[in-house]
């Protein structure tokens, strides 16, 4: 049957439901693309066909045929806007610096976007409350102090706040740390935040 | 809680198909038992148990419900769909005795989306499918709430092992909602977390490495 592989594209990003971006398949869609472009051309013919030899009985055909390739259609649109999605929400949970390994899963339009994306984001932050702008990335929940008690879950090294000091964080060590500064790190699972 | 920005474009409700939606997607791929009311000239290789070069008129076959929607017109027979049997009138009155002991994940696992979906054919028996759908549901959302609202910070595999895919969502969100409140409960709402997604690639990661 036709839109088999379309399906199979489909399912793989769907089985990852709780937004994870699995590696591009670009096999995947090259292969769904093949199917449309083999498709648009029997039906191209079919209907040159039908029209200079007035064979009616080959619509059925080609509207067979015209349905999968709008299923096809339909399935690569999904997938790709999909993934945007997913890659949006990279923005929100990791920063505006990806880890490698995730970069190597999008595909080189992918990266294009997200990078725009952070653009437009960055530029709208900016024009938000008056000359320094403001982070809505930060403070997802209302904040009850300026300062939090941290402990750190891996050694990420040297880290300066706002008054210039240099703390060293070291794996198992505890720190009062300003809230705004360390939200993003727990947020990557650098830092886990202590309630007392 | 862990919070989510992730937010997948929802099913469509009732009778409408959501374009870009990965479940109404998979959804219109449920096959269903139908027959061709006229040639198909050169699609013979689709149907594997003739040689014949076209589909004859009259063949029985297994079509994507997309197709058969795509395929099927009131006024001209191309195609027409026959009901699958969880659609039934046998089926139907098990449903009617009683809803909550059927195994809807393995009937389905669309029931009702494929059930709402049944409606774009005209069927006689319409509306008495609209009606056992329906009557399901009622007859089993009771049940699956009570079961999301109580189980916490437990296995809730059994749970869910016979629900239908759209039973699942909502067992899923009165249980983020259970958690939710349970953490507000004890004063940890406040909580700065780590990203669940953050967490589950790093898990994944681990699970990669070894062979």
């Amino acid at each position: 049957m036709f839109c088999e592989k379309a399906i199979e594209i489909i399912r793989e990003l769907h089985r990852m439901g709780d937004g994870q971006l699995p590696a591009f398949n670009e096999d995947g869609i090259r292969q769904v693309l093949e199917e449309m472009k083999a498709l648009y051309e029997q039906n191209q013919s079919d209907v040159n066909e039908a029209k200079s030899e007035g064979k009616s009985e080959l619509i059925p055909t080609i509207k067979f045929r015209h349905c999968c390739l709008l299923r096809n259609q339909r399935c690569i649109a999904a997938y790709l806007y999909d993934r945007l999605l997913r890659i949006r929400t990279l923005r929100w949970e990791y920063g505006s610096v990806l880890p490698t390994n995730i970069r190597f899963h999008m595909c080189a339009e992918e990266l294009e976007w997200f990078n725009q994306y952070k653009k437009s984001l960055a530029t709208f932050m900016r024009s938000l409350g008056g000359e320094e702008g403001l982070d809505i990335t930060q403070d997802m929940k209302p904040p009850k102090s300026l300062y939090i008690e941290v402990r750190c879950l891996k050694d990420h090294g040297e880290f300066e706040i706002d008054d210039g000091t240099i703390i060293l964080l070291k794996k198992n060590s505890q720190h009062f740390l300003p809230r705004w500064k360390c939200e993003q790190l727990i947020r990557q699972g650098v830092l886990e935040h202590i309630m007392s | 809680m862990e919070t989510h920005s992730y937010f997948p474009v929802p099913p469509g409700v009732g009778m409408e198909e959501n374009f870009l939606s990965l479940d109404d997607i998979l959804l219109s791929h449920e096959r269903l038992p139908s027959r061709t009311e006229c040639t198909f000239p050169r699609l013979g290789f689709l149907e594997k148990s003739s040689d014949s070069r076209d589909i004859q008129e009259g063949t029985k076959m297994e079509m994507p419900l997309f197709l058969a929607k795509g395929l099927y017109e009131r006024k001209r027979r191309v195609v027409s769909v026959e009901l699958p049997k969880v659609y039934k009138e046998g089926w139907r009155t098990v449903f009617n005795a009683d809803p909550t002991v059927v195994d809807l994940h393995k009937m389905g696992p669309y029931y009702y989306g494929l059930g709402s979906q049944l409606l774009h054919f005209d069927s006689p028996e319409n509306p008495e499918i609209a009606q056992a759908v329906l009557q399901t549901f009622i007859g089993r959302f009771r049940r699956t709430m009570d079961s999301s609202q109580n189980a916490y910070n437990e296995d809730t595999s059994a749970l869910v092992e016979r629900l239908d895919y759209l039973e699942r969502a909502l067992f899923r969100a009165g249980q983020s909602g259970l958690n939710s409140f349970q953490n507000w409960e004890r004063g940890r709402a406040s909580t700065i977390t780590a990203s669940s997604l953050v967490l589950n690639y790093r898990k994944r990661k681990i699970t990669d490495l070894q062979p």
